[in-house]
């Protein structure tokens, strides 16, 4: 194993939250004396928190908070550099017709795409804390993750020298599955270590679990304990391209285990929910879930984010029945 | 602003269309009581709601006399399948009004909109439905063939329920073929107010089913009067124990849910997040106001710690304050009494070397509440680890085997449920097997279900409700002798009022002179 090799913070941590190295025995000890996730309770807890009533200022907030908190997104063969610039303009005026409307946190595109997107962003590309928009590359032979290493490390290293601020990767969920999850660290740790940049700084990792294809909630929870181990900065459900993709009790499982790694390290990890999130009834939800269960400073572009497209159009068709006082149609929208 | 301060998100009251003033509900007809009427207050704000009648020994025996006309003259005579179209009809309008009953009950009772509207009034509902079903098949219900119903069913039912109590009471007396009396709790008469709106919606014969309203005198006299088959109660043990003591050495069948103490036991490899939820919904759902609340924690010695920090940053999290908001997760105390009741148990507590935790919440002014609250080194003698306390206070005690946690759940003079939290199925199979309670829930909580039965051991009562079960509490094999009184009375069939009177006073007698 190449990465222990390498002498990384994150990795230090791991072997001492482990009590040895992160080969396969060691982890799977480890990941399966997490207690278990009981589904029906589980399901019945996200339940109760999609039944918050948010309503009036609270809703008002909640709109503006899911906007700021969006990685808006376009994930196609047939993406062009015409498509990366139009998201991008929608990205920065998400609603032309209000310019109090923030903007979105980042655009998501395939790595080849990132060169268009920081041209097109231009001065307006950099942290979202400071008003800015940050691109976000998918890497590591997105979105099956079934490649070399050598590849996706290559993949990595790309987008972030074209200037990509956050990589979400893809575990190999064949590897986790057949028990090998010192080979999933290895990956992650490896990418982790492809983000840097020549001047020491380092893109934020996103890794992304897809979790319907691990198909158990202890499966989830394993698998974000091991990517937390291996040194991602956010943990995300799902490439977009899996069904079922991001849903709320397999988010809310997520958020509990980042509020125990907190508990244990006091290090803070983002969570993000991808695919299949489209209303804005829904999105507060995952806001109520967030708010409740990890507390609202997570409320922040790094530590949570949206992965969706569509979602954008409707929180602003509210957004705008919140301060008119009616709906109007989706040809008052601009399409990205 | 933070966005966990939600904005208000009150549920309208504007749906409610009370009267001022509500009469007893005799013979299918609002009629006024005798008693000295009384006012029912909303506990969250002690505003006054609406005057209620209270009934006297007469209006008691008005009630009987109508239930025992009813069921002479029209409901043990109708076919099952008829029988069933009435039930099937009172479900749908119980739906249809859901809203308002929702409402009408949160208001009453105190406790928080969403368990009304998702808990009670659904459930409410499908008992209705569930037991609507049965009224043509009771050839089925395990008594043989063609059993026959008892007669009149005197019922008396709590306050922290109060509609899902009546339902559980008429729904499987009138599939079954009986007519019944009911009297709500004193605090909470409501609901049961606006369900016999619903039987005149509904068309149901007069006299099927009466509703009166008082204190707990009403409540002794229609589970004392001469001319009931059945008397079939839900309160605290030791008003159950009085009845029992009422209708002992004569032909009334008797059927008590009373008091619990349940122990929730969590194992060390328990799912521990969902046993959280489980903890906090088996003893602050409703305030604790329930007869079955998981209200002794038995804690695996080596987790006790990490549970008890988990609960109570989970407890941090819950909303107090106005049951009609949709955010609200604890809502009123019933009453001033059980207010005063759940505060001296609670410093019995303090007083015998418990340790008091109770999470930080702005109590409001009016009404009556109490912030949910967990004692920690309990010991088993411990008053808050024997008595009932009936509010949102949960007593943590530790256990180190198996062994010792199914003899510390078993060590109380109760036996009306227990949950178990565990991975291990078989686990579950093997501790579910040798603990003495009517329920036992595996990784879940105050879960119910019309088609599950429910009930208790030892002081908790005696008698199933729900399913099958529930329906042989109103049922008679068809061999079975029937009490003189209805025998005669039944012989008679529509020459309904001398003979029935004579044949049932020389048993009043007999009973006084028991006494």
């Amino acid at each position: 194993m190449s990465g222990s090799q390498l002498v990384h913070p994150a990795r230090e941590r791991a072997v001492a939250i482990l009590g040895g190295d992160p080969d396969d025995a060691t982890l799977r000890r480890y990941l399966h004396g997490i207690p278990g996730v009981d589904a029906v309770g589980l399901e019945q807890r996200a339940a109760g928190l999609g039944s918050r009533s948010i309503k009036t200022t609270s809703k008002q907030w909640a709109l503006d908070k899911i906007i700021e908190l969006i990685d808006l997104t376009t994930l196609e063969g047939a993406d062009t550099p015409g498509k990366v610039r139009s998201l991008v303009a929608k990205a920065l005026r998400p609603d032309p017709a209000d310019a109090t409307t923030p903007r979105v946190a980042a655009v998501c595109v395939y790595g080849d795409m990132v060169p268009h997107a920081v041209e097109a962003l231009g001065a307006a590309h950099g942290d979202p804390d400071d008003g800015l928009v940050s691109v976000a590359a998918v890497a590591t032979a997105f979105p099956s993750g079934r490649s070399s290493l050598a590849i996706k490390l290559q993949d990595t290293a790309d987008a972030v020298a074209a200037g990509a601020d956050e990589i979400d990767m893809v575990i190999d969920r064949g590897a986790f599955l057949a028990g090998r999850y010192g080979q999933v660290f290895d990956e992650i740790a490896q990418v982790k270590e492809a983000c840097a940049r020549p001047d020491g700084t380092s893109a934020s990792l996103k890794v992304i679990l897809e979790t319907g294809e691990l198909n158990t909630y202890d499966n989830v929870r394993r698998a974000s304990w091991l990517a937390i181990l291996a040194g991602g900065d956010f943990i995300k459900t799902s490439t977009g391209k899996v069904q079922p993709a991001a849903t709320l009790p397999v988010t809310l499982l997520m958020l509990e285990v980042v509020r125990d790694w907190h508990r244990l390290t006091g290090q803070r990890i983002g969570v993000k929910p991808a695919g299949g999130i489209r209303s804005s009834k829904d999105a507060i939800k995952y806001l109520v879930t967030v708010a409740e269960t990890v507390g609202e400073e997570w409320l922040q572009p790094h530590l949570f984010r949206y992965g969706a497209s569509s979602l954008l159009n409707d929180v602003l068709m509210q957004r705008r029945k919140t301060t008119s006082g009616h709906y109007s149609g989706p040809d008052y929208l601009t399409i990205d | 602003m933070s966005f966990l301060e939600y904005a208000p998100a009150p549920e309208s009251r504007a749906i409610l269309n009370l009267r001022d003033e509500y009469g007893l509900f005799i013979d299918g007809e609002f009629v006024e009581g005798h008693g000295t009427p009384f006012q029912t207050i909303s506990p969250a704000s002690e505003q006054r709601i609406a005057m209620i009648s209270s009934a006297d020994s007469t209006d008691v025996d008005a009630a009987v006399a109508a239930a025992r006309r009813a069921y002479q003259r029209t409901w043990s005579r109708m076919s099952g399948r008829d029988r069933g179209k009435y039930l099937f009809r009172i479900a749908r309008l119980l739906q249809e009004r859901a809203r308002e009953l929702a409402v009408a009950e949160s208001l009453d009772n105190g406790k928080p909109i969403k368990e009304s509207r998702d808990v009670d009034v659904p459930l409410v509902a499908a008992w209705f439905f569930y037991y609507a079903g049965w009224a043509d098949k009771l050839d089925h219900a395990g008594l043989g063939a063609d059993p026959r119903s008892l007669g009149v069913a005197a019922q008396v039912i709590p306050w922290n329920f109060p509609l899902l109590m009546l339902a559980w009471k008429i729904a499987p007396a009138l599939a079954a073929g009986n007519t019944v009396v009911l009297k709500p709790a004193e605090t909470t008469p409501l609901t049961a107010l606006l369900f016999a709106e619903i039987v005149q919606q509904a068309d149901l014969p007069p006299g099927v089913v009466n509703i009166i309203t008082g204190a707990g005198d009403t409540g002794a006299a229609l589970v004392g009067h001469g001319d009931v088959d059945k008397v079939a109660f839900t309160g605290s043990t030791a008003v159950g124990r009085a009845i029992a003591k009422t209708v002992a050495g004569t032909d009334t069948k008797l059927t008590l849910e009373l008091g619990g103490k349940a122990a929730n036991i969590v194992f060390d490899d328990a799912p521990i997040d969902q046993a959280i939820e489980g903890i906090v919904n088996g003893i602050f759902f409703n305030q604790g106001h329930v007869c079955c609340a998981g209200s002794r924690l038995l804690v695996q010695e080596n987790v006790h710690d990490e549970v008890v920090e988990r609960l109570k940053a989970r407890l941090s999290t819950l909303r107090l304050g106005d049951p009609l908001d949709k955010n609200t997760d604890i809502g009123a105390i019933n009453s001033r009494e059980q207010l005063e009741r759940i505060r001296e148990l609670s410093d019995a507590g303090v007083d015998e070397g418990a340790e008091r935790w109770t999470a930080e919440c702005e109590i409001p002014d009016d009404g009556f509440w109490f912030a949910p609250t967990i004692f920690t080194n309990v010991s088993t003698s411990h008053r808050i680890a024997r008595e009932e306390i009936f509010g949102p206070v949960l007593s943590v005690l530790p256990f180190r085997t198996p062994a010792e946690a199914v003899a510390k759940a078993n060590n109380t003079p109760y036996g009306l449920s227990a949950g178990i939290w565990t991975d291990k199925g078989s686990r579950i199979l093997a501790v579910a097997d040798r603990l003495r309670a009517g329920v036992i829930w595996a990784n879940t909580f105050n879960r119910f279900d019309p088609s599950s039965p429910f009930g208790g051991y030892k002081e908790s009562g005696y008698g199933r409700e729900g399913g099958r079960h529930g329906l042989a509490a109103y049922l008679a094999p068809a061999g079975a002798a029937r009490p003189a009184r209805t025998h005669v009375a039944a012989s008679e069939a529509a020459a309904v009022e001398a003979p029935r009177k004579s044949a049932r006073t020389p048993k009043r007698q007999a009973k006084g002179t028991k006494r």
